[in-house]
């Protein structure tokens, strides 16, 4: 009861702040007159009318790089944070490397990382999986270093092999740590996806943005940054779910 | 039955080296109870650290049933202060957690269903062990132990953070289910009360480094109303004057 009663609150209290920015967002535009502040409504209408001609294919494009870019993240991450939190060796090899490369702006990497990898997908999807893997292997190592001893040891005991305990006890103890940090990334990594899509590409949220921007059509342009949102919020969303799933337990 | 000789169980600290067990011998026959007490600190439960697998850096020899300890091999129930159960897990599943790595078991089978009937907690299988009370997620994990069946059931002082009413119902209910089963059961304590009450044979240890002081025949062990016994005091004041005496 008390669930569900949290629930209701939270999908309240998003529905108030939508209304109030809307309801900001059009005072804005009656009391400025501008071209480039147009009423939220006419974007809406812009939305509908547009979405399915000229935004589907951008917003399938956007969404298939962040995916990919997080399943690739976690894929990578995930074993190498287990490793480094399992085995001491492994990790007193490799933590200095990712301190050291952790606080470095991923982002001033691009050139970089473009002439190695060209203009294309390879780029994009590099870029995104810099951004989100250092927390992911951060987090998985520090979640395998705070399970318990004594949650090992009945596993020895039991004469377990090293791949069951990674079953039974590193997954399940760590997998919840693991979608927080990556919901936490996520925020970064869509703005790095804008970023990236605005060159060597004519599809993606990013690229039609700046298309509609360039052609001054400023409909387009605020339908363009609201689907990217909606996106990104989609995204948070599901991943919130599923840990909360994961980490019923706690 | 379980044959240690000559074990010496030393921890490297740094450049330090301290001795934790001191050349300890003893015997434990096959479906015999055997209590270890002693101060803390005394390597009661390094001891069992080494009969349950887990610390295999030690000289000397340690055989169950005439075979080096294996936990591959052998099937060793071991219940820990702290329970040792896996959060993520519910009571079913950590139930099943032996039985499904030993036998890659998946279903529980009718003895475990029974086991858990005796424990009393088969209203909790779907439950989390934080939803439990400790004296819960203990009955959770000596069911663990038990649908095992185990060749070597070790505790280490599994009731100790239990309160005072919770631990002496748990401990009739381990000695029920144990009568049942006949495990040779090496169980640490450090209160002589469930040292006279669990244990056939009472071994004593000394304070750091770890040695045998005495192993006490236990006339008192499976007597009906025990703690209304002279015998009982009698033993009570007997245990604590070898302690002091160490």
């Amino acid at each position: 009861m008390i669930k569900v009663l949290s629930n209701n609150n939270k999908w309240q209290g998003a529905l108030y702040s939508l209304v109030l920015v809307i309801i900001i967002w059009q005072a804005l535009s009656w009391l400025l007159k501008l071209p480039i502040i147009p009423s939220p409504f006419a974007v809406l209408i812009n939305i509908i009318q547009i979405f399915a001609a000229k935004m589907e294919i951008h917003l399938l494009y956007s969404l298939g790089r962040i995916v990919g870019g997080i399943v690739l993240s976690i894929m990578l991450g995930v074993p190498l944070g287990f490793l480094m939190g399992y085995f001491k060796r492994v990790d007193k090899v490799l933590s200095p490397l990712v301190y050291f490369t952790y606080p470095v702006p991923k982002i001033a990497l691009l050139p970089i990382i473009m002439l190695l990898f060209g203009l294309g997908e390879a780029s994009k999807l590099i870029m995104i999986v810099l951004i989100i893997i250092f927390q992911i292997i951060i987090t998985s190592r520090d979640a395998v270093k705070g399970i318990p001893q004594e949650i090992f040891r009945s596993l020895q005991s039991l004469g377990a092999n090293r791949l069951q305990i990674f079953k039974e006890v590193i997954i399940p103890a760590s997998m919840a740590d693991v979608l927080t940090a990556t919901r936490l990334a996520l925020g970064t990594a869509v703005s790095i996806l804008f970023f990236t899509e605005t060159f060597g590409t004519q599809y993606g949220m990013g690229y039609f943005i700046m298309d509609a921007w360039m052609r001054v059509n400023y409909l387009d342009m605020y339908a363009g940054i609201i689907i990217l949102s909606l996106m990104g919020f989609c995204l948070f969303t599901v991943i919130d779910i599923t840990e909360k799933h994961i980490s019923s337990w706690r | 039955m379980i044959e240690i000789k000559d074990l010496v169980v030393k921890y490297r600290r740094k450049n330090e080296e301290t001795l934790a067990l001191d050349k300890i011998n003893i015997n434990i026959g096959t479906g015999d109870i055997y209590t270890f007490i002693g101060p803390s600190g005394c390597g009661k439960s390094t001891l069992l650290h080494v009969l349950s697998g887990i610390l295999r850096n030690y000289t000397g020899s340690v055989r169950i049933d005439g075979r080096a300890i294996d936990p591959k091999t052998q099937r060793i129930g071991l219940i820990l202060q702290n329970y040792g159960l896996l959060p993520w897990k519910n009571v079913y599943h950590n139930t099943m957690l032996g039985v499904k790595i030993k036998n890659d078991q998946q279903v529980m089978d009718d003895y475990g269903r029974y086991i858990l009937q005796q424990l009393g907690i088969e209203s909790l299988l779907d439950r989390y062990p934080k939803e439990l009370s400790g004296g819960q997620q203990q009955r959770v994990a000596i069911a663990r132990a038990f649908i095992l069946k185990p060749d070597l059931l070790l505790m280490d002082e599994p009731f100790s953070a239990l309160d005072a009413i919770s631990r002496e119902e748990l401990q009739d209910l381990f000695l029920k289910i144990w009568k049942e089963n006949n495990v040779t059961t090496a169980f640490i304590t450090h209160s002589v009360d469930e040292a006279l009450y669990l244990g056939s044979k009472i071994v004593v240890f000394s304070p750091a480094p770890g040695r045998i002081l005495e192993v006490v025949d236990n006339p008192c062990f499976q007597l009906d109303n025990l703690r209304f016994r002279d015998e009982y005091y009698d033993m009570c004041m007997n245990l604590r004057k070898i302690l002091d005496k160490g």
